[in-house]
Parts: structure tokens; C-alpha cells; sequence
């Protein structure tokens, strides 16, 4: 099933986290949480196991909240296709710290590989773009990957959306901690909120 | 939704404008709503306000993400939708007992008072028993005079005490909107 020529996601997301210094990264249902794993835990490292449809909302509230923050959302098509109205309402409050990236394999991974949407229909950066998020673009390579890193600590040009096709090979999970209370609470001590 | 009318008493009530002062008081930051007329007074005060941001929804589980979100991030929010919206939430109340969230919301009351739409009955029968199903505190304002305490009240349990809560504004006291005779 999986194409030629498509990234790997791993390597994909350990570029984006590469050197993120501040940087909160939000972890979508899914394969993208456990490639967030996979490049390294972290403090602000946002693990969702739920709420799927949630991540770029979640990620809005984060970027609204920090906004000396840069604040990533790394999902899958998916997650993003179940919140696509979040697009919308990222259009509306255009925080320019907020970055999100789709890792696209065009398939429902966790549940046995079944063809989503963007496989023969939906157009994300078509949606993006739509929506009010003025740089949206198609990430086909890791150059292209590559240059977007450094967009993503700029906090006055976002927001942001990247659809990155990858390979939809299954890959080892990498299991990060599934504590919702410890998570949460672990990046706001890093940006120095006290326990109740 | 529930259509706005300018002459409807709530435009010239006081309770929204003591709603946004207990919001204020309680150092809310973000407000993510589906519009409702009930709450068309308290969301023009949220747009023009300094401290606060109106957050317009596509769709009202989009606030429950919203809110877990700004808590991470050291923000309080609360939620305001109409009843209709509570079934819309339903997976993403998940949120709040996995993330330990001080979850606070506003609820408009549809289809229990003098209804001519019988669209809003079924989500409104069931509002209260969804929120409890989720966990969710459910406190109730019946008329106007109690609104002030109602909320503020709700919103000390909520942030104060990490108990998720949701006020319901029972929809005598907005008053039923009548399109047919």
C-alpha cells in the first residue's frame, strides 16, 4: 500500500522538535503522539490518547494563552479531518505563534489502515487556506520540511499549516506516559504555574 | 440558535452585564461560545472587553478542547452555549476528568418553558442528565434575581475548588421566543 517516495514520519517530526527550545508541542490521537515519543519526551510535550478532533483547538488555547510561546499542533489527517471547523476558528483569532502540521498517509492507521478522506477527496491546505491561514502549503519533501522549522519559532507570522505527506507504513509504537492530570500539569510548571 | 429579537427583555436585563463582572472578578481570559440570543448581550460586553477574549465556535466540543488548551497554557475560560450544544460535547467532556480541568460553562435553557419549537426539546429534556452523566456539577438560575449569586457561586466551585460545573439559564427567565401565534 505505501507509495513511493513519501517521508518518514519520524524523521518528519524529529525535525520539526529538533532544537525547540520554548517550544509546546501538542500530539494528536493517534501515531503523531507516539512519533512525538519517539523524537524524545519533554516537559511540554502535549500527549493526547483522546479527544480526537481536539488537537488544533487545544493548541489555540495554548497559543493564546503563551503568546511568547511558539506553540506546534502535530496530527494526523484523521484527527484533522474530525476538527476541521477548528481551521475556521484558528482563522478567526490568527494567533502568530500557532503552527500546525498534518502528518497525511491518507489512512486511518490505528484501526487497520482504512483510506480517509484526503486519500481521494479532501484537500487540507485547500481547507487551510479557506479558512484564513494565509500560509498554508503542501510538504512533499524534507527540504520543504526543513524550511519550515524555523517558521515555527517565529511568533508574529502564524498562524500556520503544513499538510506533510508520509509513508503509511506501520511503524513500533513508542509509548509516552497516558497520565492526562501529570501531562497537563507538567507544562504548566514548566511555564511556571503553581499546583492548585 | 435562538434568534434574537432587540425589544427581548434580556437587552435591558442586568443579569449578563453582572455575569461579565463575575467573569472579570474570577480573572476569566477566554471565551469560546456558539452565539445564542440569551447570550447576545454577554458576548457583545466580551468582544469589547480588555482582559477578555470572545472565541466564536464552529461547533461547541471545539470549546471543551479550547478550554484544556488555555489551562495548560495558565488561562481560565468559560464556555457559553445554548442547550442544544451540550449534546455536541459529549466525547470531549472526556477532557475534563482525564486533565483534572476547572471546567466552567453557561448554558442558554431551550425547549422547557413556553417552547414553540419542538426542534429543542429532546436536547433540552436531557441537558442536566448529560452534564451529570459527564461528571459535570449542574447548578440552575431560574429568574433573574438569582443569577448573580447562581454564577458566581458555580464559578468559585468551578475554579476555585476544580469542580467542573455547568449553569443552566432556565429559559423563563430569558424568555420563550414566539415565531407563531
Amino acid at each position: 500500500m505505501s507509495k513511493t517516495n513519501l517521508l518518514d514520519r519520524r524523521a518528519v517530526v524529529a525535525s520539526l522538535l529538533k532544537d525547540r527550545k520554548g517550544m509546546v508541542a501538542v500530539g494528536g490521537l493517534g501515531a503523531s503522539t507516539n512519533d512525538m515519543a519517539a523524537a524524545g519526551d519533554h516537559d511540554r510535550n502535549f500527549y493526547l490518547w483522546g479527544g480526537m478532533g481536539g488537537a488544533v483547538m487545544m493548541g489555540l488555547g495554548l497559543a493564546l494563552a503563551q503568546p511568547d510561546v511558539p506553540v506546534v499542533v502535530i496530527t494526523g489527517d484523521g484527527e484533522m479531518l474530525m476538527g476541521m471547523g477548528s481551521l475556521a476558528s484558528v482563522g478567526m483569532q490568527k494567533p502568530g505563534n500557532l503552527s500546525i502540521v498534518v502528518l497525511d498517509n491518507e489512512r486511518y492507521g490505528e484501526t487497520g489502515g482504512q483510506i480517509s478522506h484526503t486519500s481521494a477527496a479532501a484537500d487540507l491546505v485547500g481547507v487551510a487556506k479557506a479558512c484564513g491561514i494565509a500560509d498554508s502549503r503542501a510538504i512533499t519533501t524534507m527540504a520543504e520540511v526543513e524550511a519550515l522549522v524555523p517558521k515555527l519559532h517565529d511568533l508574529k507570522s502564524g498562524p500556520r499549516f503544513a499538510n506533510v505527506k508520509i509513508d503509511g507504513a506501520n511503524i513500533e509504537r513508542i509509548l509516552p506516559t497516558r497520565d492526562g492530570t501529570y501531562i497537563v500539569n507538567r507544562i504548566r510548571n514548566s511555564l511556571g504555574f503553581a499546583p492548585l | 440558535m435562538h434568534a434574537r429579537t432587540d425589544t427581548s427583555e434580556q437587552q435591558t436585563a442586568a443579569w449578563p452585564d453582572e455575569i461579565y463582572a463575575v467573569l472579570q472578578r474570577f480573572d476569566v481570559r477566554q471565551v469560546p461560545y456558539v452565539p445564542d440570543a440569551g447570550h447576545s448581550k454577554l458576548i457583545e460586553r466580551v468582544l469589547a472587553s480588555d482582559t477578555m477574549r470572545g472565541i466564536p465556535l464552529t461547533t461547541e466540543e471545539e470549546g471543551v478542547a479550547l478550554v484544556a488548551g488555555a489551562w495548560a497554557g495558565g488561562q481560565r475560560c468559560a464556555l457559553l452555549m445554548q442547550s442544544s450544544g451540550v449534546g455536541n460535547c459529549i466525547n470531549m467532556f472526556s477532557l475534563i476528568p482525564l486533565f483534572r480541568l476547572p471546567f466552567f460553562t453557561i448554558v442558554t435553557m431551550r425547549g422547557e418553558w413556553g417552547e414553540f419549537n419542538h426542534w429543542q426539546v429532546p436536547m433540552g429534556s436531557t441537558t442536566q442528565a448529560v452534564f451529570e452523566l459527564s461528571g459535570i456539577r449542574v447548578m440552575r438560575a431560574h429568574n433573574a434575581a438569582e443569577v448573580r449569586e447562581v454564577v458566581e457561586a458555580g464559578a468559585a466551585q468551578a475554579y476555585n475548588a476544580c469542580t467542573p460545573t455547568a449553569v443552566l439559564l432556565s429559559q423563563r427567565l430569558i424568555g420563550a421566543k414566539v415565531f407563531v401565534k
